[in-house]
């Protein structure tokens, strides 16, 4: 018996537990163990995640089977290459949070590695739950995870944020719980394989309500996702998170893109009869519109940090955009642009955190002034970080660019995808331009700021790190596409996820 | 030649950046030096290039998505690696003299190399899109150099306009490339040049062109586009020098070369690709004149040149291809030799003004002489280069106007703009080193160092080489490079300095003497010209506009993202309805299903209409606070009732705990907001109402269309197994240990998560509570009536046993861990309230973390208790006991976790009480003498 599934979601719970035991604010030697559990679990889930991919790269969908009650009675786990491959990401990511972390912010209130490591634990369950009401469970346990988090250091911008935050994420919750009902009384069964077994037979009469249930989960996932016009709590939350949370939640909002992509081509996808492509009508005009709405944002920000967290509404929007092209190339593009987004969105907020506090007063506002303390080296990370999030060449953005623009060749919106990405793509250069000259080439003088800067230790390793992963994604890219591609084809053959799940035991290796 | 490409645009940077630092000549000769290299590096290339072949060099990598690595060098592509290592040579050794000790070398010369690398990536590549990222490239290193003096507002709004302007076209580029791609099939240069037939006759051939001249005419400074070039002239003067005069905005006229064959010979390519040549060609000859900057001068010089070239791709013939490609190679060099000399100037005297810098022949002989050979050459002089390939342009516009009608316009704009070309060289001349002795300046000019002036020098030698000797100096190279253009059969031509009295000879004697009357007579024009300047030119106007973006990007962004609370949750609301209901009536449905319906009974009606009352009710007063937390209460009343009529006791139970606990709850943080809501009326309300009315409805049509069906469901199952496979004749308390313990792991973790948010948000925070209630009437000095306390710790012990009685049953019967830790909970804030904190927390410990931190490690190992046996994590096991006195019973391991559920629930409530609890002793004053003693 293998328990490879359940390994990612109890490394962080036992890591989390013996924090509790730690107390609330440790001192002393409860201090450093508390911040050993959550470093050695960060990356003892890295060596898992790497476990996990590994056993389904060969195109394995594998199951876990919750209290050994089979599906679709019990809840099911289920590891397929996208599950496989965001559990791997959260992974990776989660060690650029945490080498920031332990630079002093985790003491900046209470309780952060537990938070932090409950954080992962919602992550990891969210990607390889089959369930539909534990994937309910599971963003419960992110809402408040990441609402802890987002309160974490104290302030009033961040109590503000984390209240528009936590109201509309549980009117979320409370359409989800409806959503679920509505499933549960239609289809009889909340586990994923099996409503995707049945959609396709639902009868005329009931078509409409199964619909209206599908699509109220899309607006849960869109409100996630920060799919326009969903996205307003977005830029602010994340603009007044601390640093390692920011640098966490540029994942987050790919919980709610991998919902939309897992229902979309599972529960509504080919096998789904009338019903099939139920979001597609709805995702791609939106998800447009998210990318117009995220770049005009940063174009009109005022400051640094509201401006990157507008650029992660535009990535939201492009990501959403490729899963919205309903093909094989246009997921592949997507999977490829995923991790390429949630590395740039990190990267930026590292560099913002680190500039602001060398700009003394003046902060990240995008206003001329002092000059910024270590400028080259932080303006020509900035310079490399822009290009990466503009989408520009030569780095992996411009690659995942290119590949949607390749795919979206074939869709009858065309046009308007071309004009939308390519266009943003120019004004997002423009912002980037804009501010990046404000910031580092307008400074004059440096007599404002604190005399002791903490060096840039951890800051700079999490952005070595981050960037180096950018850059593998560019330099690996033909494994990558592999990868995506065959990924992207997993996605499209639905019956291949039922009979993994549903067929009774396939023993997980 | 990746090698090449590698060498200058990955090692190089880094290299003279890290040289610089032991020494700041040390970056200009690791930057010569990398040059070099990649000369080297491409020399047998380059030979068989020149013996007109095409090599290619393929690195596969991202095949199926058409994008490998893939290099190409013909003859164009040699003629144009010639022109950006040797000038970029050149240049490297004007910029050491250049360059102030006040100036980073390292930074400038490792930008230098960076724009050098990706150029020669431009000129080499066999793949568009690969092509495209270089040209990108090249972008990125013209905004980098061009602000490189940073501290001035020119150089960083000139950098960003040519970023935003180049970067554009480079999108728009793509987009054409995209077509192209797909037209031809591939993305390869050599398939693409190979079917330009198929790619004329595509019904988006137009589009396709757009797009592809779109990025030429930014790149090359074609009208409506030139404006961000003479902008960018606040870059240092080498800078102009290479990437603009000599390199980069010849990248625009590269690639009409390049995709001649494939793209050129239909009626759009002649207007436009002509028509923006002809334009450019007339507007910047026009403006040049004018301008009192040097450099300005010389901008506007190239853009006009740049047409001239544009203009002769636009013709289309063969042979205009050969001149528009002879014309690149000698405006490089003469160009390229103006600015450094312009550079010198600027230098000596400290200013670029045409106005003050006058008489200096006596000054700099030496470098005086370099710039008139180099500007007659500009002009059209006779012995040099530029004269023969402008001798080639006029012979092909007259040839050109014999196909159109009117076509007569086109030698005279020709000529109109040769006149002009003549008038602003002479201006360069005689402005710069005659017309009286310099005004105002700072210093007295002289000669610069001897090695500044070795690469004016050589390039001066290269004009009057080409102008003299054409068919021995540049005929074999324009030759292969023309042969790389065109890719089929040459045209036949002579390079020689007399081809008798032809039209074009006329037209130059006519541009000679013209322009030479038309510097004389220039006094009028000048002053016409100043009222003219006086409006916004595009450059300003173009800067407003992204100045007006900005302005409109924030007011969209105030419509889209709306940052008050209310609003954000109005489109939650309207975009789940409207999705909802669209999606109900496309699919169709049917509201009643096949279940038959209830009767209704007075019970039901009466709970109903209470239940809908209070929630009315409570909507109605929700600004009594107080009041509607009442009646709230009543709905939550009336809806475990329900659950007893529909036999669900757990579900009653657990509602009526909660219940009791989030009303206690919301007392305690009503305290601290205001008593009365404020009496405005929101002018929204109506609209609230509708929309409230809606979600009401669509909710109750919903509700009412599942539960009139009568679906299968897994449910079956539950009560199947419930005792056999789990232990447990209660199926909803065997679901919740279970069946489904996994969620309720997760939900106790989101208890212990909210509990401790809670906690962490508390900290720290002082609230001020009110002194006296709504009607002004101040706190009992009474706080802990006797009567209450006494029956409260009375009831304590009573209270325990009921929630151990309801923990213990829970597998069998209606109860469990959650009602029981529930129930605990609410017995001990009774406690609280009753006896005051300070008494309660002296015999009850003030910490709960480790009720909370329990429970949870009780929950968890149970659930690892089963991977020791082999089994998945959760799995249940049960025992039938027989205890004597007691009885028989089962004992199940998911009653552990239960246990476990029940010390969260019991921590998580307590902590979240009893801590917004503490902050009402802080809040208000006064104590009590009992609370003091303790």
């Amino acid at each position: 018996m293998s328990h490879l599934l359940i390994t990612p979601l109890l490394v962080p719970l036992l890591a989390a537990i013996g924090i509790f035991w730690m107390r609330s604010q440790p001192q002393g030697a409860r201090r450093h163990i508390a911040r050993a559990l959550s470093t050695l679990s960060v990356l003892y889930l890295n060596l898992v995640a790497l476990l996990l991919i590994s056993a389904v790269s060969g195109g394995q969908t594998l199951s876990y089977a919750l209290g050994d009650w089979p599906a679709p009675f019990g809840i099911v786990l289920v590891a397929d290459r996208l599950s496989a491959s965001l559990v791997w990401l959260t992974a990776l990511l989660s060690l650029a949070a945490i080498a920031v972390a332990l630079r002093g912010y985790d003491a900046r209130g209470r309780h952060f590695h537990a938070l932090f490591q409950l954080q992962l634990f919602g992550l990891n369950g969210a990607f390889l739950t089959g369930d539909l009401f534990n994937l309910f469970v599971f963003f419960e346990v992110l809402l408040l995870a990441s609402y802890g988090l987002l309160l974490h250091g104290g302030g009033a911008a961040r109590t503000r944020a984390g209240l528009h935050f936590v109201v509309l994420n549980l009117l979320g919750s409370s359409l989800f719980l409806i959503a679920a009902g509505l499933f549960y009384g239609l289809l009889g069964t909340l586990n994923m394989a099996d409503m995707a077994r049945l959609v396709g037979t639902v009868g005329a009469a009931e078509r409409g309500w199964v619909a209206a249930a599908g699509l109220l989960l899309l607006t849960v996932f869109a409100l996630k996702g920060a799919l326009l016009p969903l996205h307003p709590w977005l830029p602010n939350a994340y603009a007044s998170a601390s640093l390692p949370v920011a640098v966490l939640f540029a994942v987050m909002t790919k919980v709610g893109a991998y919902a939309i992509l897992r229902v979309e081509t599972l529960i509504f996808g080919p096998l789904a009869g009338p019903l099939a492509g139920l979001y597609q009508p709805w995702l791609l005009p939106l998800a447009l519109l998210t990318l117009v709405a995220g770049i005009l944002g940063a174009l009109s920000s005022t400051r640094l940090a509201l401006q990157v967290a507008y650029l992660v509404v535009g990535s939201a929007g492009t990501l959403l955009t490729a899963f919205a092209l309903d093909s094989a190339t246009g997921l592949s593009a997507g999977l490829y642009y995923l991790p390429h987004a949630t590395f740039a969105a990190a990267i930026l907020f590292l560099l913002v955190e680190s500039v602001a506090l060398r700009r003394g007063a003046l902060g990240d506002r995008l206003a001329p002034g002092v000059r910024v303390a270590d400028g080259p080296i932080l303006g020509a990370l900035f310079f490399v970080a822009a290009v990466l999030m503009a989408g520009l060449p030569p780095l992996s953005g411009f690659i995942g660019k290119w590949l949607l623009l390749r795919a979206a060749l074939d869709h009858a919106q065309a046009a308007w995808v071309l004009a939308v990405v390519l266009s943003t793509s120019l004004l997002a250069m423009v912002a980037l331009a804009r501010s990046g000259s404000l910031v580092f080439y307008r400074g004059e003088g440096g007599d404002a700021l604190p005399k002791s800067l903490p060096a840039l230790g951890g800051e700079l390793l999490a952005l070595l790190w981050l960037l180096g992963l950018a850059l593998l994604l560019l330099v690996a890219a033909p494994a990558f596409l592999d990868f995506t591609d065959a990924t992207a084809l997993q996605l499209l053959d639905p019956q291949h996820y039922i009979d993994a799940v549903l067929t009774p035991h396939v023993e997980v290796p | 030649m990746l090698l090449a490409i590698l060498l200058t645009l990955v090692v190089g940077p880094p290299l003279v950046a890290w040289l610089a630092r032991f020494g700041r000549l040390n970056a200009a000769w690791g930057a010569g030096a990398v040059t070099l290299a990649a000369a080297y590096a491409l020399w047998p290339a380059l030979q068989g290039a020149m013996a007109g072949e095409t090599q290619l060099q393929r690195i596969a990598w991202l095949s199926a998505q058409g994008l490998d690595l893939h290099f190409r060098l013909d003859g164009l592509g040699l003629l144009f690696v010639l022109l950006i290592l040797g000038i970029g040579l050149l240049v490297i050794l004007y910029a050491r003299y250049y360059l102030t000790s006040r100036d980073s070398m390292g930074r400038f010369y490792a930008y230098l190399l960076l724009f050098m690398g990706a150029m020669l990536g431009v000129v080499l590549s066999e793949n568009l899109i690969q092509l495209l990222i270089f040209w990108e490239l090249t972008s990125l290193a013209s905004f980098l150099l061009i602000s490189y003096w940073q501290g001035r507002s020119d150089a960083r709004n000139g950098a960003r306009m040519a970023l935003a302007i180049t970067g554009a076209g480079g999108l728009a580029l793509l987009g054409g490339f995209l077509l192209l791609g797909e037209m031809a099939g591939s993305y390869e240069l050599s398939v693409v040049l190979a079917s330009g037939e198929s790619i004329r006759a595509h019904p988006l051939y137009t589009p396709m062109l757009v797009l592809i001249l779109l990025g030429v005419f930014t790149k090359s400074a074609q009208f409506p586009f030139h404006f961000w070039l003479p902008n960018a002239m606040a870059a240092p003067t080498p800078v102009s020098a290479y990437l603009h005069s000599a390199t980069m905005v010849k990248a625009g006229v590269f690639l009409l070369a390049r995709l001649f064959p494939a793209l050129s010979g239909t009626p759009e390519w002649s207007w436009l690709v002509g028509g923006a040549g002809l334009v450019t060609l007339l507007v910047g000859a026009v403006v040049a004149l004018f301008q009192h900057d040097l450099k300005g001068l010389l901008a506007y010089s190239t853009i006009s040149h740049l047409g001239l070239i544009t203009l002769l791709f636009g013709i289309g013939t063969p042979l205009a291809a050969v001149a528009g490609v002879f014309h690149i190679i000698n405006h490089a060099t003469f160009k390229a030799s103006l600015f450094m000399a312009a550079g010198i100037i600027d230098h000596e005297c400290g200013s670029r003004d045409m106005r003050y810098i006058n008489g200096l022949w006596k000054y700099m002989p030496h470098t005086a002489i370099l710039a008139i050979i180099a500007s007659a050459a500009m002009a059209g002089v006779p012995l040099l280069n530029g004269f023969l390939s402008k001798e080639m342009f006029f012979a092909e516009a007259v040839g050109a106007a014999t196909q159109l009608r009117l076509g007569w316009l086109l030698p005279a704009a020709v000529t109109l703009a040769g006149i002009f070309a003549v008038a602003y060289s002479l201006r360069f001349i005689h402005d710069v080193f005659w017309n009286g002795e310099p005004i105002g300046l700072d210093r007295t000019p002289h000669e610069p160092p001897r090695w500044m002036k070795v690469p004016v020098e050589l390039l001066v030698i290269l004009c009057l080489a080409v102008g003299i000797f054409p068919s021995y100096v540049v005929e074999p190279l324009l030759r292969v490079a023309a042969s790389g253009v065109l890719q089929g059969p040459m045209p036949s031509f002579s390079l020689a300095l007399w081809h008798g009295l032809s039209p074009a000879m006329w037209m130059s004697v006519i541009a000679l003497v013209g322009g030479i009357s038309l510097y004389i007579a220039r006094a009028p024009l000048f002053e016409i010209y100043a009222r003219l300047a006086e409006r916004p030119g595009m450059y300003r106007r173009a800067h407003h506009l992204l100045e007006r973006l900005y302005l409109w990007a924030g007011a969209v962004t105030r419509l889209s993202t709306p940052e008050r609370l209310p609003h954000m949750a109005l489109w939650v609301l309207l975009f789940a309805m409207t999705l909802a209901l669209t999606g109900a009536l496309q699919a169709g449905a049917e509201l009643q299903g096949g279940r038959t319906l209830l009767p209704m009974d007075l019970l039901g009606v009466v709970t109903t209409l209470v239940l809908a009352l209070a929630a009315i009710a409570t909507v109605l007063l929700y600004r009594q606070r107080l009041v509607a937390l009442t009646l709230l209460g009543a709905v939550g009343l009336v809806v475990s009732l329900i659950f007893v009529r529909f036999s669900a006791p757990d579900l009653a139970l657990t509602q009526l705990s909660v219940e009791v606990v989030s009303i206690v709850l919301l007392l305690l943080a009503l305290y601290f907001l205001p008593q009365q809501e404020s009496r405005a009326t929101s002018p929204w309300v109506v609209r609230d109402l509708l929309i409230a009315l809606l979600a009401g409805i669509g909710m109750a049509l919903l509700t009412f269309a599942v539960l009139s069906r009568e679906g299968q469901s897994i449910s079956g199952f539950f009560l199947e197994q419930a005792l056999p496979g789990g232990g447990g004749a209660n199926v909803v308390n065997v679901i919740l240990v279970d069946f489904r313990g996994f969620d309720t792991l997760g939900e106790i973790t989101v208890l212990a998560l909210a509990a401790l948010g809670i906690y962490g948000m508390l900290d720290g925070i002082k609230l001020q509570g009110p002194e006296a209630d709504s009607d002004g009437r101040r706190w009992d000095p009474d706080l802990y009536p006797p009567v209450v306390a006494t029956l409260s710790r009375l009831l304590l012990p009573l209270a325990l046993l009921v929630s151990m009685f309801i923990l213990m049953r829970g597998h069998q019967l209606p109860g469990g861990g959650f009602i029981a830790g529930l129930i605990t909970a609410v017995a001990l804030v009774m406690q609280y309230l009753a006896n005051g904190v300070a008494w309660t927390q002296a015999r009850l410990p003030r910490n709960h973390h480790w009720l909370i931190t329990l429970g949870l490690s009780l929950a968890t190992a149970t659930g690892l208790g089963s991977l020791l046996f082999a089994h998945p994590f959760l799995t249940s096991t049960f025992q039938h006991l027989h205890w004597p006195l007691v009885g028989d019973f089962e004992l199940a391991s998911a009653m552990l976790f239960d246990l476990g559920v029940y010390l969260v629930v019991v921590g998580a409530t307590l902590l979240i009480l009893v801590n917004i609890g503490l902050m009402h002793r802080e809040s208000h004053t006064p104590l009590t003498d009992a609370e003091e003693e303790v």
